[in-house]
């Protein structure tokens, strides 16, 4: 079971994807359509793209009528924005080593 | 209480050390000492000098980080901006003196998690320098 940092670095490391994700974050909801004429690729690549940012949470669809709407779920970043935690065990690391550099440092 | 989703991510670490406020900020100040505990450097405790704090580069990092003397008030605080793949954070150390040394604080500031521009570069970007960070971290056990 891969997990949730595993999906979501997966799934944002593809460029295209990417590049789809941070569409729907900067501009907002929109339909596959919309979408494909800017993306470069097939409107079934697009689609693809969208199902798999769907399946890790990132984006959500609406049907309206015939159309689909896409838009962005940055909640789903959570886990990789957890940074304060890592920062903070970078730094007591660093003290440490601060630390030991006083013991030897004359004064 | 302010929304978890507008506040201004920091984090705060702080010590008590045995020593004057003098030699701690030495090791804070001078480019050879600061390499020692921290990263390699070109350090000056000059405002608005602009320095690099380098570790190896990784694989999806070049191991820089881009930095800005902010504060420099000698034995009391420094504070320099800390900028690497497109987020911005401020480092700030604090020394205060007590009965039986200093307290060491140091707190970084971070960007503002609900602006929708630190998204692509920063969020994605930071994940990666810590990946990057735990790596070398723990190559260092």
């Amino acid at each position: 079971m891969p997990s949730i940092h595993d999906v979501l670095f997966r799934t944002l490391g593809d460029p295209t994807r990417r590049a789809i994700f941070e569409r729907l974050c900067r501009e907002g909801e929109q339909t596959v359509g919309a979408l494909t004429a800017r993306a470069g690729v097939s409107q079934p690549a697009v689609s693809k793209h969208l199902g798999v940012l769907k399946h890790a949470g990132l984006v959500r669809d609406r049907h309206e009528g015939r159309e689909t709407h896409y838009s962005a779920q940055p909640g789903a970043l959570a886990p990789l924005i957890d940074w304060t935690k890592q920062m903070a065990g970078f730094w007591r690391n660093r003290f440490d080593k601060l630390e030991d550099l006083l013991r030897r440092m004359d004064q | 209480m302010n929304e978890p989703a507008a506040e201004t991510l920091s984090v705060i670490v702080e010590r008590e050390v045995p020593y004057p406020a003098e030699k701690i900020w030495r090791a804070l100040t001078q480019p050879h000492l600061i390499e020692e505990w921290l990263m390699r450097n070109d350090f000056k405790p000059a405002v608005g000098h602009n320095f690099s704090l380098r570790m190896d580069p990784q694989p999806n990092w070049n191991g820089v980080i881009d930095c800005r003397v902010l504060v420099v008030e000698p034995n009391k605080t420094l504070s320099y901006a800390w900028a690497t793949l497109g987020l911005e954070t401020v480092v700030t150390f604090t020394l205060t003196a007590t009965a039986t040394g200093t307290h060491l604080r140091m707190e970084q500031r971070g960007f503002r998690p609900d602006q929708p521009q630190n998204y692509q570069g920063a969020r994605y970007g930071w994940q990666k320098f810590f990946a990057s960070l735990e790596q070398v971290l723990a190559r260092m056990k």
